[in-house]
């Protein structure tokens, strides 16, 4: 069989093509099939596409390499559960592009961080973090408070996102900036009743910065921070749900 | 005269410039991480908006892999090829944009990293322009090395051929399948991906573990199947062992992805897939090293005269260590323990240090004379001192992420007697401070031993040896 090679080792052409095609095997079968989205992602009440604020937050997060040190992926280990809470779900980042999962843990997991600090721990914490936890080795970040989220074009980076997949409706593009504006400076009743009709009602109104006026970027990374895992309704999720959906009956 | 027997006249000028970017680059990558090291030792070295940890990590990185990584490899396949094939290298102006081509995607990236443009997957952030600017240059490599291969002189591709081409047609793959995203507008500096979510884990990892695969092994393979038989002057120990090693770790590493993504969301069956063949994947890497290190019997004693050589030798041990630390790690319940702490980095990094810095070390050693004809290098001894005072870093290094992560990962997973947990996350952290100064001081002495490199290099160069006779 060896002495076959010769003729791979005589033909750069052949053997570029017998390259590609041993690549390709194994990739192939261990991608394609995640496309079969009903057997990889369960399905999991409370999911949705992040506001434009949020998005914003994801944005700066992603700027910042925070995913260098914090992971958004919790493991179904024992302690695992017992430190961060639920284990982390598929479709809890099916809309993350892309997605946040981290390698490593310098920091904590962020995977369900929504609501376990006010946003006044948040706001203190990224300006210093070592006031609030002495032996943080987490950087400062203290320039997003004063400086203005970037929300002038959110709307094109909506359209993005549905392009690559993510179900923002027409609407939900055209009123990204004022869904923005009213996420973060609570008060307006009709606009927050329609960003609620946009994005259901599981959505945090709240000036998160604490200051009155402009949208910080403060504002979308706290808005981002507070809304993980939070949005997936885990009273009624079923671990054996993708088992009894996808099996015959 | 057969004009086929004649030695054609080969193209070092392109060598010798990748081979004097590689070098920069190795000391600003190491210099890079050095920094954040100390950043993590010292939070109060961060800096921001620039120079925060989560900024300068993917330049020391980007730096490290692709700029000083990425030159050696250009350097080392375009000398090699020529060599190999006995021919000039084909499209000499074509070569030449690939160098200046790359070194305009580093500065681009590194740029894009310090004023927070990044796609945010690990070893893949550049934002889109960059990426299809790299695509552009990455085709042209294929395009001239292939086109060198063809013409070429001798009837049989030469094993170290195999390996550059496997590593320049993969990583091409790798880089268009991830790499695909859709710019917000085409003034923006920001895209998002293509994929997301799960699809995108699987996806980034595939990447992620072939660009170790394929960019710092495969390639690097190509360097040692040169420059050890070349230096010990022997034949590589087996032919049928090339030929069995090559094609087995090329298809199987392909599938080892998924080991980074263990207890994850990733359906189990790819976390199976991915552990099982990791553990496959442990033979044919240990075919490369076996073949590496045999190359010198009976030749052995030049062990002891050339400290160039060392450099080779060491590295194919380094390189069998970590790639057996590798398929340990990929066992579910290994990883259960390592992942996500200090242990992943020590690992990175006996392959990163140990393999590929120490093999591209002795490569550059011995191309340095040859490209600037000069007889020898200033001084062994200075290479020596070079491999010594590294090789302490590196066990610096490697033992503190050891101690590290597996004292981390065990700590979060401590109960108490009362059936709580034992340790806050921050208790954790501190626990980590006296091992990350013992790391930065491992840095300090791994690029302490590149600087007299410099040194050294920088003297071979500058000593003109008019007496030099310099033979290919």
């Amino acid at each position: 069989m060896l002495n076959k090679h010769s003729k791979i080792e005589k033909n750069s052409i052949l053997m570029l093509v017998c390259v590609v095609i041993a690549i390709s095997v194994g990739g192939l079968i261990e991608i394609v099939p995640l496309f079969r989205v009903e057997t990889t992602i369960e399905p999991i009440k409370g999911i949705r596409p992040y506001t434009p604020l949020e998005l914003a937050g994801q944005d700066i997060y992603i700027r910042e390499g925070c995913y260098g040190c914090h992971s958004q992926q919790i493991r179904p280990l024992r302690d695992e559960v017992e430190r961060y809470g639920h284990y982390s779900l598929a479709a809890e980042s099916m809309y993350d592009h892309p997605f946040q999962w981290g390698s490593k843990r310098t920091g904590p997991d962020l995977a369900r961080v929504g609501g376990k600090y006010s946003d006044d721990w948040h706001v203190g914490h990224m300006i210093n973090p070592q006031e609030f936890v002495p032996e943080s080795i987490m950087p400062s970040y203290s320039a997003m408070e004063s400086r203005d989220a970037n929300l002038v074009d959110i709307g094109a980076h909506l359209a993005t996102l549905k392009l690559v997949g993510v179900p923002y409706t027409d609407s939900m593009i055209e009123n990204a900036y004022d869904d923005a504006m009213t996420q973060a400076q609570e008060g307006n009743s009709e606009s927050e009743s329609a960003l609620f009709e946009r994005y259901g009602k599981n959505i945090n109104i709240r000036n998160f910065d604490g200051k009155k006026g402009v949208v910080s970027e403060l504002d979308a990374i706290i808005a981002y921070l507070q809304v993980l895992g939070t949005m997936a309704n885990l009273k009624d999720y079923d671990p054996d749900i993708l088992i009894k959906e996808t099996s015959p009956e | 005269m057969n004009k086929s027997l004649a030695v054609p006249e080969y193209n070092d000028e392109i060598v010798k410039k990748f081979t004097v970017a590689s070098v920069f680059w190795a000391i600003i990558g190491f210099c890079a991480g050095l920094y954040i090291a100390l950043q993590m030792a010292f939070p109060g070295l961060n800096f921001e908006p620039y120079f925060t940890f989560g900024r300068l990590r993917p330049l020391h990185t980007s730096a490290v892999i692709f700029a000083f990584g990425g030159n050696v490899l250009f350097a080392t396949s375009y000398f090699v090829v020529q060599r190999t094939c006995r021919t000039r290298i084909w499209g000499s102006r074509l070569a030449n944009f690939t160098f200046w081509g790359y070194q305009v995607f580093i500065v681009m990236a590194a740029l894009g990293y310090v004023f927070g443009v990044t796609q945010g997957k690990e070893y893949a952030e550049p934002e889109w322009y960059a990426d299809l600017w790299l695509t552009i240059v990455w085709v042209v490599y294929l395009i001239v090395y292939l086109m060198t291969l063809t013409k070429r002189e001798e009837p049989h591709i030469y094993v170290a051929n195999w390996f550059f081409l496997a590593f320049i047609v993969t990583v091409a793959v790798l880089h268009l399948v991830n790499g695909i995203s859709v710019p917000v507008s085409l003034t923006s500096f920001k895209s998002y991906p293509l994929w997301g979510g799960v699809q995108n884990a699987m996806i980034q990892w595939w990447y992620g573990h072939n660009a170790v695969g394929f960019f710092l092994t495969a390639g690097f393979l190509g360097i040692m199947y040169y420059f050890v038989p070349k230096r010990a002057n022997r034949p590589v120990y087996s032919y049928r062992l090339s030929i069995l090693h090559f094609w087995s770790l090329i298809f199987i590493y392909i599938w080892a992805g998924p080991h980074h993504l263990h207890y994850t969301a990733l359906p189990d069956w790819a976390q199976t897939l991915g552990m099982t063949f990791s553990i496959i994947l442990w033979m044919p890497s240990w075919g490369g090293m076996i073949n590496g290190l045999m190359t010198l019997s009976g030749a052995w004693h030049k062990l002891r005269e050339d400290p160039v050589l060392k450099f080779m030798i060491v590295s194919l041990a380094f390189y069998g260590m970590s790639t057996f630390e590798g398929p340990v790690m990929a066992i579910k319940e290994v990883n259960a323990l390592s992942h996500y702490t200090d242990w992943t980095i020590g690992h990175v990094h006996s392959g990163a240090l140990g393999w590929v810095a120490f093999i591209s070390f002795g490569a550059i050693y011995h191309l340095v004379p040859k490209l600037w004809k000069r007889k020898e290098l200033y001084s062994l001894k200075l290479v020596n001192a070079h491999l010594w005072i590294a090789t302490i870093g590196i066990v610096f290094y490697i033992s503190a992420m050891w101690i590290a992560g597996v004292m981390q990962g065990l700590m979060w997973r401590s109960y108490d007697s009362l059936g709580y947990l034992e340790y806050s996350f921050v208790e954790t952290v501190m626990a980590m401070h006296p091992y990350y100064i013992i790391r930065a001081l491992g840095g300090v002495l791994f690029l302490i031993g590149a600087l007299i490199m410099v040194y050294n290099l920088w003297k071979t160069v500058a000593t003109n040896d008019d007496k030099a006779q310099f033979v290919s």
